[in-house]
């Protein structure tokens, strides 16, 4: 199929962006929407124009370095999946494609369509783990754990960190992604000791990086490649309140 | 006659480690504070080693080539991680983790390493669940297990399909929490382009940042390599974009010997190539073989008609299917090791049953979604048959799994002793990119469980131990001449490349290579091909550096300059693998030589003459490398051919 694509380019931070047109021919529908991308930068190579820069690695859905906001989407127009997973498929002859970085002021874009996700890397930092160091653990079997509470933590660890639902939402909220890691500790019996300070810490570094509040409207779950689902952000609700109110820390 | 020294402590083989341990030397805590590690990589190696020296004490600089450390491809892992746990009370044990280990790679691996392998294998589980690693468990809370190839116990330990992701993590959180405590500097969008030197001992890299292309220098007491293998010399493999072996063979360039580089594994589940626009290969989990049933049709007609589309796979009756895993090794059946599974699918497509393209086989949930209900088969590879639905457009659920054999790990890479130190002291190797506890052929489950033994259970101990003797050296200045040296010269191999202007893409050639490799030193090798590998190869490099075009310039953010950059180390590096495939003339895992085969078409080993880890050592661009052997010996194992009928 023959597509015409309009891609956001921009030399970097400072510069002003803008779109560009590009047309790309023969495109197989096996093709996936990265390999399309490849195709397009091959023809800009083959005429000494310098190719889009995009962020990709694994082109399995699962390492959470592509990120394309395509037609309004993130991640397109498929459900439950990255961009890497969308293949040509669901595009007709003749589209046209708009291609645009993730948009958030806390993801200053570094060139085209790559932008600079290590707020999220940051609020990890900042209690986003269980405090142990290499040895002097117990038995990995001395606390069992309920089935349904290790499924319902692996559904929350899930999250890649791709950062669509940042890129969906209006007031570009962090909340699905903070309240996945939240509840994963949480929920296990491991997470349990530093739950309170936890919560807080990484709240008050989601705020402080520039990530709005939560508006109620679930674009990051509808668009949130892994299925992440929002009960996630109602449970760090509750850790946040409990911790301000109940706890002791 | 070797010059390789192993460094394999004395003593019994279960006790090597612990008496390891006990004499090792120690730093003490004021001086950790003085001593800088870099550790390139953040994968399960990288990520649990950073983290674990940090923890000690060492001021770590770790370094990443993508955004974040959670992108490492490790998190593409699926299956499971391996540990003699013995929780099912099927008789596991560390002795046997060992056992399948050492026979799983064909009697090709150190013994001393592979037992401390699964020594430490128990610590690595009890260490991911301590850090809030959600692993599959049972309704009795207890963790659950289940079984790969290779092995008849149950010793895999799993999150869903997505056991590598959920590991990473675990060790990213860990890293995380150092990088808080401001005992380990992060540098993420950071390539290692150079390895420096000073007194031959390694003393530091030179780096390019990817978001602006500035290099930079960074000076340490110790390296640590864990920048994963090198499957990407053959363009499609199942590794991710960003996977290379560039940093291996620039510490190959400075001395430090490359090991058994033609170890590749194929790994056989995965789904077949599409076209010739395809940029990769995704891998379906071999925990897929626990249930799935593999077939081919009995009748060659039918294969016919189906790859003519006149016949669809659920046409064939059950008689009518060949399960010839099934039937050529009744004892392990569809769960054989990898070498074995993906020729015998090579072998089956050659002869003309091939479905799909020609080049493709049926995985088959039928028979598990009968026994077991299609809840049951959701539950447990659920996220397995999305992918694949949304990969292929067709529901596995109702119509059989295409898949054939790719290229997935390199059991190949930096040779190092037994305490991962490669031959330039100071530099050290971890996880995929040493060659160290595979053998010829890595077990399923076995990266994970290797990539985090290295990292937390043993450089903290080995590293330690060399730098007990470096608190006396002074911090190298980043303005000696080593590292003005080190600079100017990538500088200028960077120069040369962008000033070429040719007309082959970086792409181009890229496919070029791999269709070289995967031809002549692919699945099947033999002499003849190996022979015509090496001045294809020459050729290739000659086009590479006389008729590349790289688009772009230094000082920015250039992925076709990087891309260029690594493909010219491959180049070198897939030279390397042929000469040492066409040196090895016996079949042994991986490495399979059509000259050496039974008469049933099993892989020959000739121990009599190659029962060694072959070591290429680098002599200059214009000479040829020359090899070193380490003999292997077989202390404690019976030596015997692998059989899994």
């Amino acid at each position: 199929m023959n597509l015409t694509l309009k891609i956001w380019r921009q030399d970097n931070a400072k510069s002003k962006g803008r779109f560009q047109t590009y047309k790309v021919t023969e495109i197989s529908p096996e093709t996936s929407f990265l390999e399309m991308l490849d195709i397009l930068n091959e023809g800009l190579v083959d005429k000494v124009e310098h190719p889009v820069c995009f962020d990709n690695d694994c082109r399995e859905g699962i390492c959470g370095m592509c990120g394309l906001y395509i037609n309004g989407r993130p991640h397109g127009c498929d459900d439950g999946v990255t961009t890497c997973q969308l293949h040509m498929r669901k595009f007709k002859d003749g589209d046209v494609i708009t291609i645009e970085p993730w948009r958030a002021r806390p993801f200053p874009i570094i060139r085209d369509l790559v932008v600079d996700r290590s707020a999220f890397d940051k609020i990890i930092q900042e209690g986003g783990y269980v405090s142990v160091t290499t040895g002097g653990v117990p038995d990995g079997n001395a606390i069992p754990i309920p089935k349904k509470q290790a499924d319902q933590a692996m559904d929350s660890a899930s999250c890649i960190g791709c950062g669509a639902c940042v890129a969906s939402c209006k007031n570009a909220s962090a909340m699905l992604f903070v309240g996945a890691k939240v509840s994963q500790l949480a929920l296990l019996p491991q997470g349990k000791p530093e739950a309170a300070l936890r919560v807080q810490a990484m709240v008050a570094k989601m705020d402080a990086l520039g990530f709005g509040n939560c508006t109620n409207t679930y674009a990051c779950e509808a668009e949130c490649p892994k299925e992440i689902k929002r009960s996630n952000i109602a449970r760090m609700n509750r850790e946040f309140l409990c911790a301000k109110t109940c706890s002791e820390e | 006659m070797s010059t390789l020294n192993s460094k394999i402590p004395q003593g019994p083989l279960s006790e090597k480690w612990t008496r390891y341990k006990a004499e090792q030397k120690l730093v003490n805590p004021a001086n950790k504070r003085k001593l800088d590690v870099i550790v390139v990589g953040t994968g399960l190696a990288g990520a649990s080693a950073a983290a674990s020296l940090g923890a000690l004490g060492f001021n770590v600089k770790i370094f990443c080539i993508s955004d974040s450390p959670r992108r490492a491809h490790s998190i593409a892992a699926q299956g499971g991680v391996n540990a003699a746990k013995n929780y099912q009370n099927d008789g596991d044990s560390v002795g046997r983790l060992f056992y399948d280990t050492i026979k799983g790679g064909d009697y090709r691996a150190r013994e001393a390493n592979v037992h401390r392998l699964a020594e430490v294998a128990n610590s690595i589980i009890d260490q991911c669940v301590a850090q809030g690693v959600p692993f599959a468990r049972d309704y009795g809370g207890l963790l659950d297990n289940r079984s790969f190839g290779g092995a008849q116990v149950s010793r895999t330990f799993y999150a869903k399909g997505q056991t590598g992701q959920q590991l990473l993590l675990g060790a990213y959180s860990a890293l995380s929490k150092e990088i808080k405590a401001g005992t380990v500097k992060m540098y993420e969008r950071r390539e290692m382009v150079e390895l420096v030197m000073k007194d031959d001992r390694a003393r530091g890299i030179i780096t390019r940042n990817l978001s602006t292309g500035e290099l930079e220098r960074h000076s340490a007491h110790a390296v640590v390599i864990a920048t994963g293998g090198y499957g990407n010399v053959y363009f499609l493999s199942t590794n991710a974009m960003n996977c290379n072996g560039s940093a291996a063979v620039q510490c190959y360039r400075k001395g430090a010997f490359f090991a058994n580089p033609c170890y590749v594994q194929i790994h056989p589940t995965c789904i077949p190539v599409h076209g010739d626009k395809q940029s990769k290969l995704t891998l379906m989990s071999e925990s897929l073989r626990n249930d799935g049933r593999i077939w081919v049709p009995k009748n060659i007609d039918d294969s016919v008609a189906i790859r003519e589309g006149r016949m669809k796979p659920t046409d064939i009756k059950e008689e009518d299917r060949d399960y010839y895993l099934e039937r050529r090794y009744p004892a392990f059946g569809n769960l054989v090791p990898r070498d074995i599974a993906s020729r015998a699918a090579k072998e089956r497509c050659d002869a003309g049953y091939g479905v799909g393209t020609g080049q493709a086989v049926y995985l088959d949930f039928k028979t598990a979604i009968e026994r077991l209900g299609a809840e049951k088969v959701e539950a447990r590879y659920g996220n397995l048959f999305q992918m694949y639905e949304k990969i292929v457009d067709e529901n596995p659920y109702e119509t059989p799994m295409m898949i054939y054999p790719a290229v997935h790990y390199t059991m190949g890479g930096l040779w190092v002793d037994y305490e991962l130190q490669t031959t330039i002291p100071g530099l050290f190797a971890a996880g995929e990119a040493n060659f160290s506890d595979h053998g010829a052929n890595r077990l399923g489950a076995s990266a994970l469980m290797q990539g985090l033994a290295d990292g937390y259970f043993v450089l903290p101990y080995t590293v330690q131990n060399y730098l007990s003797d470096q608190i006396h050296t002074p911090r190298l200045s980043v303005d000696s001449p080593e590292f003005m040296e080190a600079e100017k010269s990538v500088k200028e191999r960077m120069e040369k490349i962008l000033s070429i202007k040719g007309t082959k893409t970086v792409d181009t050639l890229q496919r070029d290579l791999g269709h070289i490799m995967w031809e002549k030193v692919g699945m099947g090798r033999q002499r003849e091909g190996l022979l015509e590998a090496i001045p294809l190869l020459a050729k290739l490099k000659n086009e590479f550096w006389s008729n590349v075009r790289v688009t772009g310039d230094l000082c920015s953010m250039n992925p076709e300059l990087e891309k260029a950059l690594r493909l010219a180390d491959h180049i070198e590096l897939a030279e390397l693998m042929a000469r040492d495939g066409l040196q090895r003339e016996e079949s042994c895992g991986g490495h399979f030589r059509l000259e050496h085969q039974t008469e049933e078409g099993e892989a020959k080993r000739d121990d009599e003459n190659f029962m060694f880890v072959g070591a290429w050592e680098y002599k200059g661009e214009m000479a040829e490398p020359a090899l070193h052997k380490e003999v292997l010996n077989y202390e404690f194992i019976h030596v015997q051919q692998r059989n899994y009928k």
